[in-house]
């Protein structure tokens, strides 16, 4: 299959700098635009026909987001970049702002054009240091060639663009949360509506756009929105790019066509489960989805399709677990994750879950009762839904997966007051020798 | 005190917001000041950020004790952090921080007695196909086993003796 996003980085000596991007026809979307005067509207239009769905999480269509911006040219509006990927198991961004800068630079100058945006933030996250010294360069380089700036190839349009660090806050890669971050303050969601696009950053007019949606920018200008479309299958359209990770032969990032099967990415592309064991569960989207099992292997990688089978695709981070996982291990650990990050604005979710994490710490820990269960699900109810972000939802995620497909382990714990695994056991065969 | 260099990084960071929004300068100025500053902040360094960007000193400290990547208090020479979150677990994250605790003396949270390392754990930090991994100051270092911590770790102590 033809690689969209990976295929510069896939080719031999590729590096970061702005020479090994033109190299590639990096840009000639950007000139294009300029040089046939496509209008905003056209790329909008474009991007719609093309299908592009926000490749973040929530999977929006990108072309009425942009729509969405009013038109008045004598309103600031702003264009910013959700480059806080901190969704565990997924790492993709990251490859993308490290060895390809360029061709999301070029997303975010076309993107901005689109939208009439003359200002761009990358919000990146704080901890990655080179991202953020990679395209800080980038920019450099992308001024001194009148790519980025006043006029960019002397069309008139002007956009400068920064990099903003965020300091480790996993809610800022919700976008009202990133926009009050970025504003100075706590990361904390806003109510919705009013919804960016008409309320955004400093109350302006704001698209926000995560690093691999924008990424796709310049192929769609190249080779119009009906070749993108036809990649990936229904309202999934073009590639994606998958993170996997944990029980695999060969974890990393891999771009498949939407469409292709759990099994294809685990065992055709992944290499199968390390040390000849047998799968036991993945997590398809980021540890805010829910956890399917082997009856899932022939699922699609298809927004709907994931959905239909009651997870979702989320973040494209599929993590996978061998049969000596223990689930309530494996929640607890999650919930430690969803506890240490809830921003604390809703009481739902902020004393929800702590007292989440403190009943599975008790069941793996083989203190738990019976009624423990039934209790995590109440729980579980009364915070999905109840909150101004979807933190809710995927924090009652994990625990809700595993009692699902697992509950006979979180029985045994309670009834054996012990663990079916023996961890140290466990850790002496597997990662870190 | 903020150093002068730290001070005009800062006046360069605000440039890059309107005018009428400074405060947008905050996280990169705390993370300027914090790094010039051995990696922790001062309640006297974030009253003078507060006066730098124009806002008060609470409005900082609200901002600086949110975000897990300030230090409100002093940290040894290399802050090592290792990410615990499933995919790094998965692949023996808790055997990596038991070997750190062994070979340097140290528990969670602490900070061996020469001051040179502070250890913490931290939720993901973006490595999970790298697994386990941990980060030293600004630096990634992933697939890990205990030969390659041993030769990190030596690395690190012989280049702060130097």
């Amino acid at each position: 299959m033809e690689q969209i996003l990976f295929k510069n980085m896939a080719s031999p000596g590729y590096t970061p700098k702005i020479s090994s991007y033109i190299a590639m026809g990096g840009y000639e979307a950007l000139q294009k635009v300029f040089s046939e005067k496509i209008t905003s509207d056209q790329l909008i239009e474009m991007v719609k026909k093309s299908g592009l769905r926000g490749r973040g999480g929530a999977g929006f269509p990108t072309g009425t987001k942009w729509s969405f911006i009013p038109k008045n040219p004598a309103l600031t509006k702003y264009l910013c970049i959700n480059a806080d990927e901190g969704e565990p198991g997924t790492f993709k961004d990251r490859q993308l702002m490290e060895k390809d800068p360029h061709q999301m630079l070029e997303g975010i100058v076309i993107s901005a054009y689109a939208i009439g945006a003359h200002t761009a933030y990358i919000y990146v996250r704080g901890e990655l240091d080179l991202a953020m010294k990679t395209i800080e360069e980038a920019i450099e380089e992308a001024r001194k060639k009148g790519f980025v700036g006043k006029n960019i190839l002397s069309s008139g349009f002007d956009l400068e663009v920064y990099v903003h660090p965020g300091a480790g806050a996993y809610i800022c890669g919700e976008e009202t949360a990133l926009l009050e971050s970025l504003e100075g303050k706590r990361g904390k969601p806003r109510f919705k509506p009013p919804f960016p696009a008409n309320f955004g950053l400093y109350g302006k007019p704001t698209v926000v756009n995560n690093v691999e949606t924008l990424s796709n920018i310049p192929y769609i200008v190249n080779r119009g929105g009906e070749w993108f479309a036809s990649i990936g299958v229904g309202k999934s359209t073009g590639t994606r790019l998958f993170s996997l990770s944990g029980h695999v032969k060969k974890p990393g990032n891999y771009e498949v066509p939407l469409g292709t099967t759990f099994r294809q990415l685990i065992f055709d592309l992944g290499g199968g489960i390390i040390n000849g064991k047998k799968l036991k569960a993945i997590i398809p989207g980021g540890a805010s989805a829910s956890f399917f099992t082997e009856e899932h292997l022939d699922v699609k990688l298809d927004f709907e399709e994931v959905a239909k089978a009651g997870s979702m695709l989320g973040s494209g981070a599929v993590t996978v677990m061998d049969e000596e996982t223990c689930m309530v291990w494996a929640a607890l650990n999650l919930m430690h994750f969803f506890s240490h990050e809830s921003c604390g604005k809703c009481t739902p979710c902020r004393e929800g879950a702590p007292w989440l994490y403190k009943i599975m710490h008790r069941i793996e820990h083989g203190e738990g009762k019976m009624e423990d269960l039934d209790l995590l699900v109440s729980l579980c109810g009364n915070i999905a839904g109840k909150t101004v972000c979807a933190f809710g939802e995927a924090e009652v995620a994990p625990i809700l997966g595993t009692l699902k497909y697992f509950r006979q382990e979180y029985e045994y714990h309670i009834r054996e007051k012990s663990c079916p695994i023996n961890h140290s056991e466990r850790l002496a065969t597997i990662g870190f020798p | 005190m903020i150093s002068a260099t730290a001070r005009k990084k800062i006046e360069n960071v605000i440039t890059r917001y309107p005018e009428e929004e400074k405060r947008s300068a905050l996280l990169p100025a705390l993370h300027i000041v914090q790094n010039d500053n051995q990696g922790h902040l001062t309640e006297e360094m974030m009253k003078e950020v507060a006066d730098l960007l124009e806002i008060t000193p609470l409005q900082v400290y609200e901002v600086a004790t949110f975000y897990t990547m300030y230090n409100l208090k002093p940290i040894g020479k290399y802050h090592i952090q290792v990410c615990r979150t499933l995919p790094c677990a998965l692949m023996g994250a808790e055997k990596l921080v038991a070997y750190l605790e062994e070979k340097l003396g140290i528990g969670l949270g602490e900070t061996t007695s020469d001051r040179l390392f502070t250890l913490t754990e931290v939720e993901c930090l973006a490595s999970c196909g790298t697994a386990p991994m941990m980060q030293i100051n600004q630096n990634y270092y992933e697939n890990l086993n205990k030969s390659k911590v041993d030769q990190i770790l030596e690395e690190l102590k012989q280049k702060a003796t130097s």
